[in-house]
């Protein structure tokens, strides 16, 4: 977790000055009040009695091991413990407020101030590391001497006190909590009570649904989860293929391909002026990561979601209207499909991504995971006869004559198990033909999310787990046609 | 994510958007400001169902009365901080309304205790997010990332005095959560509904 991200979305807006309740007279900047002594009523720097008083202040030094304050999260945890007594610290020398003499220059403290341990600092330095020191977040030599001087100096005590408590009020946003299945509950209800004259095409709903997820998940990623190695994977039809990147790579990867939706619609592309050795996903991506530098960081993740925020934007205003062909370099999709796909591939890489860094991932909703699926299922017979054509398929087995268009022919029956699931017939001689019930020669039985891998060609098709009845060798070409959708 | 100058034009955009029945601009919506509704709801009630209606009837006010937010009045963060904050109230004034009339053993007391603990917390989250981005960026730094003072200023790109100077403002704002009287507004501007 770090900052960029985590404030991230706080950034962008305002400045503290236009809060009503806080004034303008606050404006970061006039500091002054906060850091001179004048705020909190601090006496003028002589002391206040409180010199070797046995008695550390209440609440302050309880917590206060060498390390310093609880950490993080412990904040309410400063009660005194009874019966315990403060850490037995050597009193500190008087310091030059102590004695009432003037201060030494701000210049000569400054130089004063790296000083290694141990530490005696002035008045005016220690009450600068109040803060630090509330948070844990000072040397221990300076905590020490932080903790000695609370001991002998009543305001900073107090402001300590206050400090400390006020550690206690921040709070990390449980962002991780939020339950991804929230977003379609609202959402759902929002356009249940006010339905939108700009609706979200159907089609688009799963990649919106799965850019959010994948989103969310990156929400609370440091820079060691960015930089996690992960391995995409994919099945060029005949072999098992890999390439390593990160977690940010993946995203710039998700960039580079989601652009070609862009481009079909018009966008901006996200690969700018920059060639690809081929307009593919694969070539895309090589060529964004090629283009910068160095390798993809954590900023990746605006644009990428910029974009899809902009893809289902505007095929909602595009929605029935002449919808673009998407190509893929090598082959096409009409937008709907492609937007099944980019919603896939979002799922897909979120899933790596997951695993890179330990985090668990869900499935897709059923009724998106059923689209996915059934894109799938319609892809088999074109990749059967790719499959085919490049001598990878044993031949159509159509001894006397060919299937005609339109007609049924030899069929495969794809059970698809789970919720999100159903039951498709794949003709196997050729896209054209239709599946048919009677002409049935394989049943092929499968977990959906089993399936998703195998399409994702996470799964070699032979190990899929797979119920088979009928014909092996259809069977096994269905399975291998499946792992072949996948792509880098 | 966040864009520096985006700020005004997004919200304003936002509302038009809204206004004209965008349903892409209600999910832009969500991503961007769920996790601060539903931790501020959290934070509030304490009650992650509870939470989750606080999140609907948020987004469900914003989708339904646009209008009712007034770019001009200030940024639409602020405003849905607010509004959060109103409703969350609201809703544990009720619950603990009427556990009290069902039990004898919590008293009015415990109730407006609770609410004015519930009423700090909201607070201090709002402080937290309206602070200049400097001293949020050094509590973050300090705070979450568990950065010393030291390494904070290193990776702000201050000096040290300067990270240490951040850190106690930012914490002396936070503590003045604490110091305001009771409900009267809530964080924010009013207005919010």
């Amino acid at each position: 977790m770090t900052e960029a991200d985590r404030f991230g979305a706080y950034d962008e807006h305002e400045g503290f000055g236009e809060q009503e309740d806080h004034g303008k007279d606050e404006e970061y900047g006039e500091h002054e009040r906060y850091g001179g002594d004048g705020e909190y009523g601090e006496h003028g720097d002589s002391g206040n009695g409180k010199k070797g008083d046995p008695d550390p202040p209440h609440g302050i030094r309880d917590g206060g091991s060498p390390q310093g304050p609880d950490g993080p999260g412990d904040g309410d945890d400063h009660a005194p413990v009874p019966g315990r007594q403060p850490p037995r610290i050597p009193m500190p020398r008087a310091s030059v407020e102590d004695s009432g003499r003037p201060l030494p220059a701000l210049d000569d403290l400054r130089a004063a101030m790296p000083d290694p341990a141990p530490l005696v600092l002035e008045h005016h330095v220690l009450k600068s590391l109040l803060g630090a020191w509330a948070l844990a977040a000072c040397s221990a030599e300076e905590t020490a001497a932080v903790e000695e001087h609370l001991g002998t100096c009543g305001s900073c005590a107090d402001e300590a006190r206050r400090l400390r408590e006020a550690v206690g009020l921040l709070q990390r946003p449980d962002s991780l909590d939020l339950d991804p299945g929230l977003r379609t509950r609202v959402l759902a209800a929002c356009l249940d009570r006010r339905p939108p004259r700009i609706p979200v095409p159907e089609w688009a709903r799963p990649y919106d649904a799965e850019s959010a997820r994948l989103d969310a998940l990156l929400q609370d990623f440091g820079d060691s989860e960015w930089h996690a190695p992960v391995r995409l994977r994919w099945f060029d039809g005949a072999q098992a293929l890999s390439r390593r990147t990160t977690v940010a790579g993946v995203i710039a990867h998700l960039l580079a391909v989601d652009g070609i939706v862009a481009l079909a619609l018009g966008l901006d592309d996200p690969l700018g002026g920059t060639d690809a050795d081929a307009p593919t996903p694969a070539g895309r991506t090589e060529a964004y990561w090629r283009a910068s530098h160095f390798p993809p960081t954590r900023s990746v993740r605006g644009p990428w979601r910029e974009q899809s925020h902009g893809i289902v934007r505007t095929v909602s205003f595009t929605g029935g209207a002449a919808k673009p062909a998407v190509s893929y370099g090598d082959f096409e999709l009409p937008l709907h499909d492609a937007m099944i796909d980019r919603a896939f591939e979002c799922w897909v890489h979120a899933e790596d991504i997951a695993d890179a860094v330990n985090y668990p991932y869900e499935p897709p909703s059923p009724r998106h995971l059923h689209r996915m699926i059934d894109l799938a299922a319609r892809l088999l017979p074109g990749a059967l006869a790719e499959r085919r054509r490049s001598g990878l398929a044993a031949p159509a087995r159509t001894p006397r004559r060919l299937v005609p268009a339109g007609e049924p022919g030899r069929t495969l029956r794809l059970e698809i198990e789970g919720s999100g699931g159903g039951e498709w017939l794949i003709p196997l001689d050729s896209p054209a033909a239709v599946g048919s019930a009677e002409h049935e020669v394989a049943h092929v039985a499968l977990d959906g999310a089993e399936f998703c891998r195998l399409a994702a060609g996470h799964v070699p098709p032979e190990e899929a787990a797979a119920g088979q009845v009928g014909d092996r060798e259809a069977i096994r070409d269905v399975l291998l046609a499946a792992a072949s959708l996948s792509r880098m | 994510m966040a864009k520096k100058d985006a700020p005004p034009r997004w919200d304003r955009k936002m509302q038009q958007r809204l206004a004209r029945g965008e349903a892409a601009a209600l999910g832009e919506l969500y991503d961007r400001f769920a996790s601060l509704v539903h931790g501020q709801a959290h934070r509030v009630l304490g009650d992650e169902h509870a939470s989750d209606g606080i999140t609907r009837e948020v987004f469900a006010h914003l989708w339904e009365h646009p209008e009712a937010y007034d770019p001009e009045q200030g940024p639409l963060r602020s405003w849905v901080a607010a509004l959060t904050h109103r409703l969350a109230v609201q809703r544990l004034r009720a619950t603990e309304a009427a556990a009290l009339a069902e039990s004898d053993h919590d008293s009015s007391e415990d109730l407006e205790r609770k609410v004015r603990h519930a009423y700090v917390a909201a607070r201090a989250d709002y402080i937290v997010q309206s602070m200049p981005a400097p001293l949020r960026a050094a509590l973050e730094r300090a705070y979450f990332q568990r950065r010393d003072y030291r390494q904070t200023a290193t990776d702000l790109g201050v000096t040290e005095d300067e990270a240490r100077r951040r850190l106690r403002l930012g914490l002396q704002l936070l503590s003045t959560a604490h110091d305001a009287g009771m409900p009267g507004a809530p964080p924010g501007y009013g207005g919010a509904v």
